[in-house]
């Protein structure tokens, strides 16, 4: 067939009219198109690295190691949680049942290593309960593009149910409990450093390389930005989103466990509460559209470090807590309106 | 008789001043003039189409009288006096009504509720319920048409949801009512009822502006017609004065005489020298755009599609990629007969699909030219997952150059770039996967006439390479100079097909304006007494 034969169509075709038209790209321009494309996540750093100068020059004690430690501590679930967000954001969706999906793993760690003595118990209590977060993914996923349920009302099933399955499997009680070797994963440091910081900006390294190198991450944007165009050239839009949707959950799991061992305890309905909009407003202050077709993993940990940065800077100079979650929405208001401006 | 080709100036209606007098209108979109010297002039009482090719210029016309757009020049006169609507509602206080293709009726609400919403008789300043029953019932009942006015509009037929549209239209007192391509979605027993009433608005004295691409449809309704090309009024006259032929002629802007000849040679020597079969299409159908097509296509040929806008070319091309599903008949790729249940499966095929629509489900516009340019070949450039960037670039490059793509940087968002120019990055797209196969959907559709000839050039090129191409154009011209035959379909089925020295820019319209591939009947068919003949031999035989 004549299929074998067009093997180097693109040259051949190409010779003729290659002549005609000049390649017109000086590379003068080239490298200015290179510099206008990381602006999207200048401004971000931008902002954070304002908040630092500031917090230097007028908070006390806030150079100290501990101040450095407690600060990026606090927002590491926030991050894990985002960058499985910021996959689903990407497809155009979202996905309010991270919180729940915390709530179901967390719930289910610490039966299996009270019950299961030894190193085995310790790796089941790690292992199972992400594949369960990540069941509530696929369940998410499915509904979305077998039945074709809005994002935000699919995921709605689990927001409501999910807390719910985690209350009835511990039949509602606290759950307290002092492991050392499972709670590593929140309490270990490794060089002062606690172990869950590096794990975060690990998942953040994977997961931006992942976004930006892997036909994965390329079918993620793809589908994200023209879900349509991207169907009829054979990207496989449905599967993307299911991976998306199972990723975003499994983190989220992963989340509830580094929780429950900050916490030394688990009650399923504090476990992740609350935590979908962190996560989303982390996701939307760093520079990542809610409409789809664009994924800043490394946005969405400077979002999360900026709203953080915030609490404590109005925390340390005396503003309540409750108002600072007035001045988080401003800041996301802002976030998302600068977002629309630069369009 | 009023001949095409040349703009002819508006014909004065015997006596009476029109209702709508629209003059020398024009307007620019960022520099681009889409009308120039524009006309169209309607009398109250009489049924007037608007017609032309997709981009002629109708809907900004339209657009224009009812207030969505301002005008750059020209005038508007409505009853006697000049007018400039500001936005839509200045023009239907003014009594311009218009029902568009996409019912604007509130579809949960009852029938009732929607012809008068916001008008609603009121009593004692509530709403008068059985009122707005009452006079909803008795307007219907005028149209011939006894339906319960309480039941939700959702659950009527679209004919009768046009109905209550036109209901509405008239119970506000509207003077003039346009109906844009009311009828593309209505079966022959519901336009007949639509027809029905549409007459008798004309009756009333109401004017109406029909747009359809239903050439039977304009004959059995429409008075008087107004043909645009180019954003230009380039005819103004009466039903009966126009056939059917010459109302295609005018429309694509080609007079009978036209016949090109020249090429026929060339494109005999092409088919004679064309390969195997590459794909087949057997009775194709899915309601309710395609009802019978067949054609095939083999390697190193160009195929013209050929028919109107909405005669089912989009949606063949659709069925043939596994875009849709096909209802019956059968697809053969390679002499193998196949089912294509995704695009994913024909491009494993060898086809590759550029779709009409760029801007809907071609570009993805936030993403740069190489990401856009390497979207179908992403696959084969992967290695366990990871892609191979040296290798995309590489394509990326190689494209570029050989299209003659001009940009600044392959990192560059392709919405920055000219229509053009994103159409060689789509045709990159799909030649990079290496097809055999090339479906493409009006690939010129909107894009500046330098970029047009490339697209041709390119098309042209790849067929002498060996490719079998299969391509569809409104604009014959642009099929003619690329294809070395045609298929003509219309209203869902093949009509003809013209090979080689057939093929002319004059049998193509021969075989649109009547159906057959009689390439012979111009002469006879120009013939006033044979139009009755042939209107009622298509309407049989279709």
């Amino acid at each position: 067939m004549a299929l074998k034969s067009l093997k180097s169509l693109g040259n051949q075709a190409a010779q003729p009219l290659a002549a005609q038209t000049p390649l017109s790209a000086p590379d003068g321009a080239a490298q200015q198109q290179k510099k206008r494309h990381r602006i999207t996540i200048q401004r971000e750093i931008i902002v954070l690295l304002a908040m630092l100068v500031f917090n230097l020059l007028f908070t006390q004690h806030f150079w100290s190691l501990q101040t450095f430690n407690v600060n990026l501590t606090q927002v590491v679930t926030i991050v894990i949680v985002g960058i499985g967000m910021t996959l689903v954001v990407a497809t155009g969706g979202i996905d309010l049942s991270v919180g729940a999906s915390m709530a179901i793993s967390g719930a289910l760690a610490p039966m299996l290593f009270m019950n299961i003595p030894g190193a085995g118990g310790i790796a089941l209590a790690f292992v199972l309960p992400i594949l369960a977060a990540a069941a509530c993914g696929v369940f998410n996923g499915l509904l979305v593009t077998k039945l074709s349920v809005q994002p935000i009302v699919a995921t709605l099933v689990l927001f409501i149910a999910g807390r719910g399955i985690a209350q009835v499997v511990t039949d509602g009680s606290l759950q307290a409990f002092n492991n050392p070797a499972f709670q590593w994963i929140a309490l270990g440091k490794v060089g002062g450093v606690p172990f869950q910081v590096l794990l975060m900006f690990a998942l953040v390294a994977l997961f931006a390389w992942i976004v930006r190198k892997t036909l994965f991450g390329q079918y993620l944007l793809i589908t994200g930005g023209n879900e349509k165009a991207a169907y009829l050239c054979g990207v496989p839009t449905a599967r993307i989103k299911l991976i998306a949707y199972t990723l975003c959950a499994a983190l989220a799991g992963l989340a509830g466990l580094i929780s429950i061992s900050v916490n030394s305890s688990s009650d399923a309905n504090v476990v992740g509460l609350g935590s979908e909009l962190d996560a989303i407003a982390a996701v939307a202050v760093g520079g990542t559209a809610l409409t789809g077709g664009k994924a800043y993993i490394g946005g969405t940990l400077i979002g999360a470090l900026i709203i953080q940065l915030l609490r404590f800077t109005l925390l340390a100079h005396g503003i309540p807590d409750a108002a600072a979650l007035v001045v988080k929405a401003a800041i996301i208001i802002a976030a998302v309106y600068v977002q629309r401006r630069s369009r | 008789m009023t001949q095409s080709g040349s703009p002819t100036p508006p014909s004065p209606s015997a006596g009476r001043s029109p209702l709508l007098e629209m003059q020398d209108i024009q307007i620019s979109f960022g520099g681009v003039p889409a009308l120039r010297n524009a006309n169209l002039s309607v009398a109250a009482g009489e049924v007037h189409a608007l017609i032309g090719q997709n981009g002629a210029g109708k809907s900004t016309m339209i657009k224009i009288l009812t207030g969505a757009y301002r005008r750059g020049g020209g005038t508007v006169r409505f009853e006697g006096r000049e007018i400039d609507f500001r936005t839509p509602k200045e023009a239907r206080e003014a009594g311009i009504s218009t029902i568009y293709q996409e019912i604007n009726l509130v579809p949960f609400r009852s029938v009732a509720e929607n012809i008068f919403l916001g008008r609603e008789p009121r009593r004692y300043g509530l709403i008068d319920w059985r009122a707005v029953q009452q006079r909803a019932a008795a307007l219907l009942e005028s149209f011939g048409l006894q339906i319960d006015v309480k039941k939700p509009v959702r659950s009527y037929s679209t004919a009768i949801q046009q109905m209550v549209a036109l209901a509405r239209a008239v119970s506000s007192d509207a003077k003039m009512v346009i109906m844009d391509e009311s009828t593309s979605s209505l079966d022959e027993r519901e336009v007949e009822l639509l027809f029905t009433v549409v007459r008798k608005l004309r009756d009333d004295g109401r004017a109406v502006i029909f747009v359809s691409h239903r050439l039977d449809e304009l004959y059995a309704l429409c008075d008087r017609v107004t043909v645009m090309r180019d954003g230009q009024t380039v005819a103004q006259s009466t039903m009966a004065e126009m056939d059917k032929l010459q109302l295609v002629t005018t429309m694509l802007g080609r007079t009978l005489a036209a016949v090109v000849q020249e090429d026929a040679a060339a494109r005999e020597a092409n088919l004679a020298r064309r390969g195997a079969q590459v794909m087949a299409a057997h009775n194709l159908s899915a309601h309710p755009k395609v009802t019978d097509v067949s054609l095939e296509v083999h390697a190193g040929e160009a195929v013209g599609l050929a028919g109107l806008l909405g005669s089912g070319r989009t949606e063949t091309m659709r069925l043939m990629f596994g875009a849709d599903p096909l209802e019956q008949g059968t697809l053969a790729v390679g002499g193998e007969t196949v089912t294509l249940k995704s695009p994913q499966d024909a491009i494993a095929r060898g086809l590759a699909y550029l779709t009409e629509d760029r801007k809907g489900d071609g570009i993805v516009p936030e993403l740069s030219v190489r990401d856009n340019l390497t979207l179908v070949c992403l696959r084969t450039l992967a290695k366990h997952g990871v892609v191979d960037v040296k290798k995309q670039q590489a394509i990326v490059d190689r494209f570029i150059a050989s299209l003659g793509i001009k940009l600044r940087s392959p990192d560059q968002p392709i919405r920055e770039l000219s229509g053009g120019n994103q159409q060689k990055v789509l045709l990159a797209r799909w030649l990079a996967a290496e097809p055999s196969l090339l479906l493409l959907d009006e690939p010129t559709r909107g894009i500046d006439v330098g970029a047009k000839a490339d697209v041709a050039k390119i098309v042209r090129e790849l067929r002498d390479a060996g490719l079998a191409v299969l391509m569809s154009a409104s604009e014959l011209e642009e099929l003619t100079a690329v294809a070395d035959r045609a298929v003509v379909i219309r209203d869902g089925r093949t009509v003809a097909e013209l090979n080689g020295a057939q093929m002319s820019e004059s049998s193509i319209m021969d075989a649109i304006a009547y159906g057959s591939d009689g390439s012979s009947q111009i002469a006879e068919a120009a013939h006033t007494a044979h139009i009755e003949d042939a209107l009622e031999g298509d309407r049989h035989g279709a």
